[in-house]
């Protein structure tokens, strides 16, 4: 009998679409020739309901989005409110946000880490990484009550100080990590098994990568230094000496290795932001019912997911006349068609694992 | 009829039956209970303990809630081999069983107690024989399912299983060399005049059937027919309740028989360790049978272990591993034995 092309529906319910999504796959044997990502299970309108909130009011939505990185979604939205309304953020708010959307950094990749390896078949990897995860979601909590959902910055600042005992907390993380880490990583570097799932699957070249608008991570595994925390500086990361890992590869391996290496980048720059954190406000003065005059600006973040960008037009009213949101996971999945051709359908998963997807970001 | 006749001829081998159904199953419990708690503790957390003691009545109580869960047959399936799979699963892991002996045989009296239902001159080729018609059940419940998911599980497991039998039976052969035997008591017994274990006469033999025992098994690092994050659960997906629970008791029967096999035929059975220390000779005094669980529990803590630590291989990786790997060893090291065998 000969094996024809058959469609595989992988999704909405499956254990590794990372959410609701479903991917139409063509599968020829066990080679997949397409992959169709069908998205909208999660769509909550967010971006049309936003038209009819304030300014402020929006702030706690954006949680929503991106929900293993509430922090950075938080940020890329009230930057560009702040560039629209041109205020100006105190320095200690400004260090403030560096450390909690560095925090959120590390959440995010050690829930992917984990996510990722529970792919592939490690899963004891997973209750590593949410061992760790959970210590920063404790320092969420201690600061501002919120984990995950955490709605831990305002327009025009932050909403609590950064006490010596929440600081104490983050330093004790920050001084436990380097070792889990490294537990994961002899887990994972050096295992033939590990390394013959992913080195060499799901390549996408660099030239490849920039035609699809991939972000984040996945394309600084392909070669290109592209980290907006360097090349466009927001919210003093211009203070901060930090290395952006760049690996040449593209392949699934060099997603993973520059992740876990952004972590230790992290670590560091949350340290810096800590030891240098400046006296003074951490809010600015913002008037209680925020009117912007007519204008629009469009700002983008460097969240753990990718590049994260926020296109705002005011009208002068106190609620936004449009907001656009322009979410990495949304971008980066386009290239899963590209990564996963002609691979066996067993890489799918560990190609949309390595490719960090949220279906709260995408659907929005 | 007397009734001592009565209670030899037929009262024995009616409780050698029901031992050999519920050894087995409480072997299962065990394993279940202990790969929950076992990988719990490699990840850090404590795992169920708190149905009965540390949580040991667990499975127990899964196998309940499964038992009155509502039995479905989809509706493309074909009912016939649907229903049929399971039973095929279940019978030739708890048939083999019955080959295998949990002891020597010793006398009560003038009766020769056998501690094993059924006596084969080839009790090894029947084993590996009866545990491989599994391979049916589960092609059949792939395809009586009719559904894409089920189906593909089930192609990579025959594949798995088909390839990985290969290497199992010819490191198999390798013992039966040195036994002369195929009679698995015969094996042990062997062990027992020769003073040393086959699996350090055969290193080669032991490693290439472990590994292969844990492809055959679908056991991670080689559980790719029901690989979660990829085919959901493989073969068994449209399948639930006792039926499910069939599938899933069986896999692990036939985890305690390839441990027993491994066991029997590499490290020396119900025999204690090191034999030859006159200072360690006490060791003899505990009775045969508490080694014998005690090595199974061993190989069935290893099985645990590497399900706990290794990602999952690729389809690809897995076929090549058998044939470019295994199988070449397997047939070499079959060659090496038997010349030196001839020659000695």
């Amino acid at each position: 009998m000969a094996f024809q092309e058959i469609e595989l529906n992988m999704g909405p319910q499956h254990p590794s679409t990372h959410g609701v999504l479903r991917l139409k796959l063509t599968v020829d044997n066990e080679v997949v020739r397409a992959v169709e990502p069908v998205l909208g299970y999660l769509h909550r309108g967010m971006e049309k309901l936003w038209e009819s909130l304030t300014y402020p009011q929006i702030v706690p939505l954006t949680d929503r989005l991106d929900y293993l990185a509430a922090v950075s979604n938080n940020l890329g939205y009230v930057l560009a409110v702040e560039k629209l309304m041109g205020l100006e953020v105190p320095k200690r708010a400004r260090y403030i946000r560096v450390i909690l959307a560095e925090l959120q950094r590390l959440a995010s990749h050690l829930a992917w880490v984990g996510f990722m390896a529970n792919d592939i078949g490690a899963m004891t990897v997973l209750l590593y990484s949410f061992e760790d995860r959970e210590d920063i979601l404790d320092v969420f909590e201690t600061y501002c009550g919120g984990r995950l959902t955490v709605h831990g910055i305002r327009i025009g600042g932050v909403p609590f100080d950064m006490d010596a005992g929440v600081a104490g907390m983050i330093r004790r993380v920050l001084d436990g990590l380097p070792k889990r880490i490294a537990d994961i990583e002899n887990l994972l570097d050096d295992n033939r098994i590990w390394l013959h799932r992913t080195r060499g699957v799901g390549v996408i070249s660099a030239a490849d990568a920039m035609d699809y608008g991939l972000t984040g991570p996945p394309l600084r595994a392909t070669g290109v230094p592209w980290d907006i925390r360097k090349e466009i500086p927001y919210s003093s990361y211009e203070d901060f000496s930090f290395d952006v890992p760049v690996l040449a590869g593209g392949d699934v391996y060099d997603r993973y290795l520059v992740r876990m290496r952004e972590m230790r980048q992290s670590a560091q720059i949350i340290r810096q932001a800590l030891d240098g954190l400046p006296e003074g406000e951490f809010q600015a003065k913002v008037p209680r019912i925020l009117k912007i005059p007519p204008g629009e600006v469009f700002h983008t973040i460097e969240a753990p997911k990718g590049e994260l960008g926020f296109y705002v037009r005011s009208n002068g009213t106190d609620k936004p006349e449009r907001v656009k949101m322009k979410s990495p996971s949304f971008i980066n999945l386009q290239c899963l068609e590209r990564m996963c051709k002609g691979n066996l359908f067993s890489d799918v998963v560990g190609i949309l694992g390595s490719l960090d997807i949220v279906l709260g970001e995408i659907d929005k | 009829m007397t009734g001592r006749t009565l209670l030899f001829e037929l009262l024995i081998p009616v409780l050698k039956i029901v031992a050999v159904i519920l050894y087995p199953m409480v072997m299962v419990i065990i394993m279940i209970w202990m790969e929950r708690r076992v990988v719990a503790f490699i990840q850090g957390r404590l795992g169920p303990n708190r149905v009965g003691f540390q949580g040991l009545l667990q499975p127990v109580a899964d196998a309940m809630k499964l038992f009155f869960k509502e039995d479905i047959v989809p509706r493309q399936a074909d009912a016939f081999l649907f229903n049929l799979s399971p039973v095929l699963v279940m019978a030739s892991s708890l048939l083999a069983f019955c080959f295998l002996p949990l002891g020597e045989s010793f006398m009560i009296g003038s009766y020769t107690l056998d501690l094993r239902v059924a006596t084969s001159p080839v009790a090894l080729l029947l084993v590996l024989g009866l545990s491989s018609i599994g391979v049916f059940g589960i092609i059949f419940g792939g395809w009586a399912s009719n559904s894409k998911y089920p189906l593909m599980g089930a192609l990579r497991s025959v594949v798995q299983i088909l390839s990985y039998e290969i290497p199992i039976g010819l490191t198999a052969l390798t013992v039966v060399f040195f036994s002369r035997s195929m009679d698995l008591v015969a094996i042990v017994n062997n062990q027992r005049d020769a003073k040393v274990w086959f699996g350090f006469l055969l290193p080669v033999s032991f490693v290439v059937f472990w590994i292969s025992g844990i492809a055959e098994t679908n056991r991670a690092p080689f559980d790719l027919p029901e690989a979660e994050s990829e085919l959901v659960a493989g073969y068994h997906t449209e399948y639930s309740g006792m039926k499910f629970a069939f599938f899933y008791i069986a896999e692990y029967a036939h985890m305690v028989l390839v441990s027993s096999l491994v066991v029997i035929l590499f490290f020396g059975g119900w025999l204690p360790p090191f034999p030859n220390v006159k200072a360690l000779a006490f060791l003899g005094r505990v009775p045969g049978f508490l080694w014998y669980l005690a090595k199974i529990m061993f190989f069935l803590y290893l099985y645990i272990w590497i399900r706990g630590t290794l990602p999952r291989y690729r389809f690809d990786a897995l076929i090549r591993l058998v044939w470019k790997w295994l199988i070449p060893l397997a047939v070499l090291n079959f060659v090496i034995v038997a010349l030196g065998w001839y020659l000695l």
